[in-house]
């Protein structure tokens, strides 16, 4: 009698938990990918904004202005991480926040913070890309390899 | 005209944006990996040469997104392949690169010597 009771409350127990299964982490999910596009959505408008804005100001094309407006956007993203809102803004952004190239500048200046206190040569100098170096080998492997198929067959 | 560029750039910079978010709380992959593979894939892209017309359809959408670094190695590499040969593909790897990764190197040692590291 009493076993039985327990399996039917062992039963219950799965239903609930399947229950919460199901309905729980959807929510914070949907919130969280929302987040993230409405983010990074801004973050690449301002991206756009100042790609127009060097155009227009240095009387270049769009194609050039591109790279005065990257390295805008990683001085905000370095600013951001050193005087400690990064972070901040991460925690509701997520992939909004380190997708673009903000999150680069992110990864460098805030492992190159975190070991400082090895020194400026072994900890800043050399800890710097230790989340960075990830993206510029799997990268630069990818070009090396796309880059040599395409002079070598293509050619 | 101007304004649809902007409404461009946010939907497909947000897309790309959710896109990775999905993967990270779909799978145990840490954002490292998310941005290596982000990263792959732009350059594959700009291999099949996908990646340049998704940069003039969406302006900074594309360009501001990690995938573009790929991109940008990828198109240097092939650009200076072009001129050089086989060779060009190393001497060409970082032409259209340099400008974000020194950004990045001078910004973020000035900000960490100057800054304090939090808690």
């Amino acid at each position: 009698m009493a076993k039985k009771k327990k399996k039917e409350l062992n039963l219950r127990q799965k239903k609930y938990q399947e229950l919460v299964k199901k309905t729980e982490p959807k929510p914070s999910i949907l919130k969280n990918v929302i987040l993230a596009f409405v983010f990074g959505g801004t973050i690449c408008i301002i991206g756009q904004f100042f790609t127009d804005f060097y155009a227009k100001v240095m009387n270049i094309t769009p194609e050039l202005a591109r790279n005065p407006a990257t390295v805008t956007m990683i001085f905000i993203g370095a600013l951001l991480t050193g005087i400690g809102v990064f972070d901040n803004i991460a925690k509701y952004a997520g992939a909004g926040l380190a997708v673009p190239v903000t999150g680069f500048a992110n990864s460098i200046v805030s492992s190159a913070l975190e070991f400082k206190h090895e020194g400026l040569v072994h900890g800043v100098g050399s800890k710097m890309f230790m989340l960075a170096g990830s993206v510029i080998t799997f990268g630069v492997v990818t070009a090396f390899f796309i880059g040599l198929y395409y002079a070598l067959f293509i050619l | 005209m101007e304004l649809q560029l902007y409404i461009k750039a946010f939907i497909v910079g947000g897309l790309i944006c959710a896109g990775c978010q999905l993967v990270l709380d779909f799978t145990k992959l840490t954002p490292g990996h998310v941005l290596s593979g982000l990263t792959v894939i732009g350059g594959i892209l700009g291999g099949l040469g996908i990646y340049d017309s998704l940069i003039e359809f969406a302006g900074a959408g594309a360009s501001i997104p990690i995938s573009s670094f790929g991109n940008a190695l990828v198109k240097g590499a092939i650009m200076e392949a072009e001129r050089h040969g086989a060779i060009g593909v190393l001497t060409g790897m970082f032409e259209l690169t340099s400008t974000g990764i020194t950004a990045a190197i001078v910004f973020g040692f000035l900000v960490s010597v100057i800054f304090k590291p939090k808690g």
